[in-house]
């Protein structure tokens, strides 16, 4: 038993619930207890969409148990293909029903319905959520595909490559399909396919047509890159377009497996991120202690922007997803860190108590974990919240997924110009302590929150003078500055903080 | 497989449906439950399903740590029982030496652990002597097997009866107000109920473990919640009496309710109404505001709650809204009695769910409001139907007369907002 308060991942039939959710014309037919539904409202109301989930649920109760569990499924399987006439329609067990063993596989083959059923076996004992959306998607294709065809056969004039992974109530997702489809036009290659995310089962049928796979996000997709890669001999792109540089190479790859000359696209105009790293207000970046946290892709791709684009400095880095955890050493490697891969919150929460950054890069999780420490805190990954799907246009991906990019990190931070201005009128109305940055309030630490050890004076040890200069330091580095003094005054044995020991280990600590 | 059937206690047809329900299990009461009880923590013993459920239900993830957690059962746990019992004891030790400040620990069945049949009574026992007498462990069951949604409180108090102290046959007459309301509406009640003259007043659940009303023979129940069933029969079978009354939506619900609480405990009519009347007048009031709005416009529950019948009743009598269709995951008819006879005659009520078919009646309906869970509310809208999300209703202060106009507001303000936009 794992004892858990949060999960970074839901059970692997949530997976394939998004993949289900992400295409056209499909329907999972879901063997589950009534308590499984509430999944649909991840889609509902997390990421707003406007439809159901296209899932029914047989929602057997105790009373069904031991006696016509399967007849249900088999009556619900049937009804649901009256209902929506789906292409394909996908079959499985939440974790309830793979312990009653109704083998929903056996029983759908078995009553012969009109369109191709693809089974599931999707251990919720074993496995999560992303496993489970990479396994759906991979027998979706490998039952789906027309092997007759070949690869290069799409007739289009120019190289076309089908864009794998994205999915339901992924992390922008859609903006990066849109990001990403614009920058391989601009460069001479068509898309063929986008899947699972808006594809239809015949659709799916021409995947071989393509002359590359992009694997936009290999936590999904990688499994059926494999796939298609040893059935249609397709090649497949091995970088995420996440930060200037990673497009770049990205560019470099796509070129390579298209054989194309792209010169052009590597001036790219709309990349705005270098020079607004390089603007003078960006120097306060410089340095800045930052942790991350998220799923494997984008804690990598955020290791290398924070460190190579940004200037920051990388002080804790780790993901939740253990299949992909190699990359993420790799990554932690260059920081010069120890990489952190748990799926228990209490232990991340921990270790960005223990780094002290002076901004978190993670998931919901760290949102929160952040908020309760005082740090300010971007999202870079999911699982999210209904606020990570904003109305605008927001990719991830791509020159103007860096912009963006740059201006979700940065605004969190007081501002390089504020940050004087902050310092030199302290004692002005406005600028006091409770007026806190001049944007993003709701994200910015609060002051209470920031000097969040109101312990007493006195025992503290603080004297009354070295707690009036500690008031003088900003409060944005306040809170730092306080536990900094304290812990230096207990590796020192001193009982008393005066203004020497302030003194002193400021000093200590300066970098 | 619909059919309708005549039931004995009204003349009122009851459509039953059997199909795909559409609703929260019971583990979702925790959320509200951790919050009532402040030195309480439920550990659900189930799957990454159930830990996946709670966190995203609510979206209760605002809490630095929550007073509840999933004891996730893993392939290894499945193999024996005697692993998995030992497996608890492990989790709860390493739970209760994290929070030395949990004084009541719940052990919350799941759909998983119902299944493999894993002993949570047996479990709880042996822990609670272990940890006796710091913390008191029970079990109940949250199941979607067993349970919808408010059941899970249902569940929880009826396990917390047995250890209610025991009070004398001739002890003097005591009132125990059972459902977990919001402080300040709890507060507005037993302030209430002192201005009547009933001071003997306990509450179930209690906000701390050593708050529990003593009941005997001369104990008197009023539900504050209708999904309270379990509950009921488990106070029945300790000696105490039912109060029976509408529930206390609106002025007419909450003065039904402290009337006929009133009058089980023998106090004079004239007082009651001297009490009363000046709050009643408020709320009719704040009432009054919305009912124009409201009044006249057609709605339609889905089941979610058990708050639906009472809350129709509301909204038919006091605000003048025609119920269409009122459907219930469970219709308890001894209890919502008062609330059913009062609803118009050809409003169908329903029990149980087939979502498509519940779905369709809707579409045909067209009602100027739908009340559903939260997985269905933006699809309907996206259909042009406004809806009133059922959860708000279970999570907001509603009950007695100061929360009667906020009450009316919740399902006035999306039709306020559907004139109001122009995009």
């Amino acid at each position: 038993m794992q004892l858990s308060v949060w999960t970074y991942e839901g059970p692997p039939h949530v997976g394939a619930m998004r993949v289900a959710t992400a295409m056209q014309g499909l329907h999972y037919v879901l063997h589950a207890p009534q308590g499984d539904t509430y999944a649909d409202l991840l889609f509902t109301m997390i990421e707003r969409r406007n439809a159901r989930p296209p899932v029914t649920y047989t929602t057997f109760e105790a009373r069904d148990l031991g006696k016509d569990t399967a007849e249900l499924f088999q009556k619900a399987a049937r009804e649901a293909h009256e209902r929506f006439a789906p292409e394909a329609m996908i079959v499985g067990a939440s974790c309830t029903a793979e312990l009653i063993q109704d083998d929903p596989a056996g029983l759908s083959t078995a009553m012969g319905l009109p369109c191709p059923v693809i089974p599931l076996e999707l251990p919720s004992y074993q496995r999560k959520e992303h496993w489970g959306a990479a396994e759906t998607f991979y027998q979706i294709v490998r039952n789906l595909a027309d092997t007759s065809l070949t690869r290069g056969s799409h007739g289009g004039p120019r190289p076309r490559a089908n864009l794998i992974g994205p999915c339901a109530l992924g992390f922008r997702h859609r903006d990066d399909v849109a990001e990403i489809t614009r920058l391989l036009d601009r460069i001479g290659i068509d898309v063929h396919l986008v899947a699972p995310l808006g594809a239809r089962p015949s659709d799916i049928a021409t995947i071989g047509q393509a002359d590359f796979n992009v694997t936009l996000y290999p936590e999904i997709g990688e499994e059926a890159g494999r796939w298609l890669e040893r059935t249609f001999d397709q090649p497949r792109t091995t970088i995420v377009p996440i930060g200037v540089g990673a497009t770049r190479d990205f560019i470099a790859e796509v070129a390579g497996l298209a054989g194309l000359d792209v010169d052009k696209a590597w001036e790219d105009a709309n990349s705005r991120m270098p020079w607004w790293s390089r603007s003078v207000d960006s120097t306060y970046l410089t340095g800045k202690r930052v942790f991350i946290f998220g799923d494997a892709t984008h804690a990598v791709a955020a290791e290398r922007i924070a460190r190579e684009e940004l200037g920051f400095e990388v002080c804790g880095l780790g993901c939740y997803n253990r299949e992909f955890a190699r990359d993420v050493r790799a990554a932690a490697k260059l920081s010069g860190v120890d990489p952190l891969i748990t799926d228990d919150h209490l232990a991340v929460e921990d270790a960005i108590a223990e780094a002290q950054p002076e901004l978190v890069l993670g998931t919901q999780m760290e949102r929160h974990i952040a908020k309760r420490l005082g740090i300010p805190c971007a999202v870079i990954s999911a699982p999210v919240h209904v606020q990570d799907f904003p109305a605008r246009y927001s990719p991830q991906m791509g020159f103007e997924g860096a912009n963006v990019i740059f201006d979700t990190w940065v605004h969190p931070l007081v501002m390089g110009l504020e940050e004087h201005l902050l310092t030199m009128f302290r004692e002005d109305f406005e600028f006091s302590d409770a007026a806190g940055p001049s944007h993003h309030a709701a994200h910015a630490p609060k002051t209470p929150d920031n000097d969040h050890q109101p312990a007493p004076i006195e025992l503290s040890g603080w004297t009354e003078e070295a707690e009036r200069e500690l008031k003088k330091i900003p409060f944005f580095v306040r809170g730092k500055a306080r536990r900094n003094t304290e812990a230096f005054a207990a590796e020192l044995g001193r009982a008393q903080i005066d203004l020497d020991t302030l003194y002193e280990a400021k000093a200590h600590y300066a970098r | 497989m619909n059919h309708i059937a005549a039931i004995d206690r009204t003349s009122r047809p009851i459509l039953r449906e059997r199909g795909q329900r559409e609703v929260f299990c019971g583990l979702t009461s925790i959320v509200w439950l951790h919050r009532k009880m402040q030195d309480a923590f439920f550990l659900v013993v189930g799957s990454r399903t159930c830990a996946h459920l709670i966190q995203s239900a609510a979206g209760v993830m605002i809490f630095a740590e929550p007073r509840f957690a999933t004891a996730i059962l893993e392939e290894r746990d499945l193999a024996g029982m005697l692993d998995a019992q030992e497996e608890l004891d492990r989790v709860v030790d390493r739970l209760l030496a994290r929070r030395p400040d949990i004084k009541q620990l719940f052990l919350v069945g799941s759909c998983p652990s119902e299944v493999i049949k894993l002993d949570l009574s047996k479990a709880a026992q042996r822990l609670g002597a272990k940890h006796a007498p710091n913390v008191r462990i029970l079990n109940y069951s949250g199941s979607g097997i067993e349970t919808t949604f408010t059941q899970g409180e249902d569940a929880c108090l009826a396990a917390l009866v047995p250890e209610m102290p025991r009070a004398d046959d001739d002890a003097p007459a005591n009132l125990i107000l059972v459902g977990s309301l919001p402080d300040i509406v709890e507060d507005q009640f037993l302030r209430l109920f002192a201005k009547l003259g009933i001071d003997n007043v306990g509450v179930l659940p209690a906000r701390n473990a050593g708050g529990l009303p003593t009941i005997g023979p001369n104990s008197r129940y009023l539900l504050a919640q209708p999904f309270l069933g379990e509950t009921a029969q488990a106070l029945d079978n300790r000696g105490a009496q039912h109060i029976d009354a509408m529930f206390p939506f609106g002025a007419e619900g909450t003065s039904d309710w402290l009337t006929a609480t009133a009058k089980a405990f023998g106090i004079d009519e004239a007082h009651v109404e001297e009490v009363i009347a000046a709050p009643r007048e408020r709320a009719r009031r704040a009432i009054a505001h919305h009912a124009k709005k409201l009044s006249g416009k057609r709605i339609s529950f889905l089941p979610d709650s058990q708050l639906e019948v009472p809350l129709a009743r509301f909204l038919a009598q006091e605000v003048g809204m025609t119920p269409i269709e009122v459907g219930t995951p469970y219709l308890h008819q001894r209890h919502l009695a008062r609330d059913l006879d009062r609803l118009p005659d050809d409003t169908r009520i329903s029990e149980g769910q087939d979502v498509d078919n519940q779905l369709d009646r809707v579409r045909a309906d067209r009602p100027d409001l739908t009340v559903c869970g939260l997985g269905l509310a933006n699809p309907l809208e996206a259909e042009g139907l406004s809806t009133k999300w059922a959860i708000e209703l279970v999570f907001s202060p509603i009950h007695g007369f100061e929360q009667a106009g906020d009450l009316a507001e919740l399902f006035a303000r999306p039709l306020r907002r559907r004139d109001r936009l122009e995009v």
